[in-house]
């Protein structure tokens, strides 16, 4: 279960690369275990404005519909349109190939809020020793 | 083996799904394997080589004694009659209404000796129904001291054919026999639920674990992987099979279900026969139909159906097709407003998905016409 060092986490499981204003958001690796196959992933439309919790993108495995949240507000500056075609990039590639938008925050004071690789860890042992 | 209340119970092949790192789920009050590899890598592995699953869950009801024949027809709407020794049939058992209380396989070893297997989560409620009806006849659960694995895909006669030194090619689907396996006895039956070739095979619990080592080792040649019921839902799904709590329950009858063939008016008197005989005439008013998204999205369990802007249905199974690339859905549509309407749409999360009304099955398996 890889968990990257130098990315934040939410506790929906979602990722975030800062750089700079701007921030790269995608689903973990452990999500997307969870989640199994996926087969189809609907992004958010480009230069949307969403504040942080709002649906960002809907992730349908063979399994089960899973929405996506913006794990921080800001407005769409891109979406991973290669998962339109391969959907599989957010099982095999999480955290690289499989980035789903990037956003240009509109509030950097909420990444302090968002959990270290260290804390997420912490969650994700948490969730499987409940199973 | 049937459940209680209570905590999920666990088959005697738990120990082997834990070790493989399956996930697990439950269903029907059983501690399931959900999938171990992938629910799409397994799901390919029985339409391409061969797949093995623990159904165990499943419970197995033995009626005997004179008059057993009877008793099963009166309860089941096929005709039993057709049954000679070591014959199956798919049959349905069914409430005065016409209800369905559960659809099962009913299997014959004697003139006077039969079982049936039925649902993990219908097995209490049907071994009660059964013996209410037994009189004299002896009816017994015997669930918890069977287990049932299921090897299917094209390579399964092969593989099982090596395990039990038998020459399974002279097998008939929908026939069964008796044989040993290492020193214990296994019924070996050509029956699935996958859309395939393939075998269920009915075992005592304790030997179930040596039973899945023997096959598992046999069929490493051949290509053979563990499959849990991720894949044994979309599998039977593309096969459109029916799966209870979904497109079967007490309201819905068999003809509703599009199972006229496993209805057999002819065949004697069976509970619920005046009630479907009544459907039959009048026609029902709504029936189970086979959709293809042609948009994007994934149909599933509950969503509704529009016809020409109006909810005419809902979705009682969907996913997607691994087969078709495409999302497929079975759905009960109201007749009256489906009229000669090919083409639907269905409420995803996403929006609406158009859809289209195709004939069942989703997928048939290439030569199943030449298979006797």
């Amino acid at each position: 279960m890889k968990i990257p060092d130098e990315l934040r986490y939410t506790e929906e499981h979602e990722w975030v690369r800062v750089a700079d204003d701007e921030a790269t958001v995608g689903i973990t690796d452990y999500a997307q275990s969870e989640l199994g196959d996926v087969v189809f992933v609907e992004l958010p439309k480009m230069d949307r404005e969403l504040k942080r919790g709002d649906q960002l993108a809907s992730v349908e495995s063979v399994k089960a519909v899973s929405e996506v949240y913006a794990p921080v507000s800001g407005r769409v500056t891109a979406v991973n349109t290669d998962l339109v075609e391969r959907p599989e990039l957010l099982n095999q590639s999480p955290y690289e190939e499989g980035w789903m938008a990037r956003m240009k925050l509109s509030d950097p004071s909420e990444l302090g809020s968002l959990m270290s690789a260290a804390q997420y860890a912490e969650l994700v042992a948490q969730e499987k020793g409940r199973k | 083996m049937t459940a209680e209340a209570g905590e999920p119970k666990r088959t005697p092949l738990f120990g082997r799904h834990v070790s493989l790192g399956a996930k697990m789920t439950e269903f029907g009050g059983w501690q399931m394997p959900l999938s171990y590899r992938g629910i799409l890598e397994e799901h390919r592995s029985v339409r391409t080589k061969a797949g093995l699953f623990d159904v165990s869950h499943m419970g197995e009801i033995a009626v005997r004694g004179p008059g057993a024949g009877e008793l099963c027809q009166r309860l089941t709407t096929n005709d039993v009659a057709r049954l000679s020794d070591g014959g199956v049939q798919y049959t349905i058992l069914c409430d005065e209404n016409g209800g369905v209380i559960d659809d099962v396989t009913l299997y014959r070893r004697f003139e006077e000796e039969y079982f049936f297997c039925v649902n993990a989560a219908n097995a209490a409620k049907d071994f009660a129904w059964i013996a209410s009806h037994a009189g004299a006849v002896v009816v017994e659960d015997v669930s918890a001291e069977t287990a049932l694995l299921s090897l299917q895909g094209p390579a399964a006669e092969a593989v099982l054919s090596r395990a039990a030194l038998l020459d399974l090619a002279a097998l008939p689907r929908f026939r069964f026999l008796c044989a040993d396996i290492e020193g214990y006895s296994v019924t070996i039956s050509r029956t699935g639920y996958t859309g395939e070739d393939g075998f269920e095979i009915f075992v005592e619990s304790s030997r179930a674990p040596a039973l899945w080592d023997r096959l598992m080792e046999e069929g490493q040649a051949f290509g053979l992987v563990p499959v849990g019921l991720g894949a044994r839902d979309t599998l039977r799904l593309e096969a459109a099979l029916p799966l209870y709590g979904h497109e079967l329950s007490s309201s819905t009858t068999p003809l509703e279900a599009g199972l006229d063939r496993f209805v057999r008016f002819d065949a004697g008197d069976f509970i619920g026969r005046a009630r479907l005989l009544e459907q039959k005439r009048t026609g029902c008013r709504r029936r189970l139909v086979g959709l293809v998204l042609v948009e994007r999205g994934v149909a599933r369990h509950g969503y509704a159906v529009v016809v020409r802007g109006a909810v005419a249905g809902e979705v009682t199974s969907g996913g997607w097709s691994p087969t078709l690339g495409r999302s497929i859905a079975l759905a009960y549509l109201d007749t009256a407003a489906l009229g000669e309407e090919e083409e639907v749409e269905v409420l995803v999360p996403q929006g609406w998905a158009k859809a289209k009304l195709v004939s069942l099955p989703f997928y048939r398996r290439e030569g199943r016409s030449r298979k006797p």
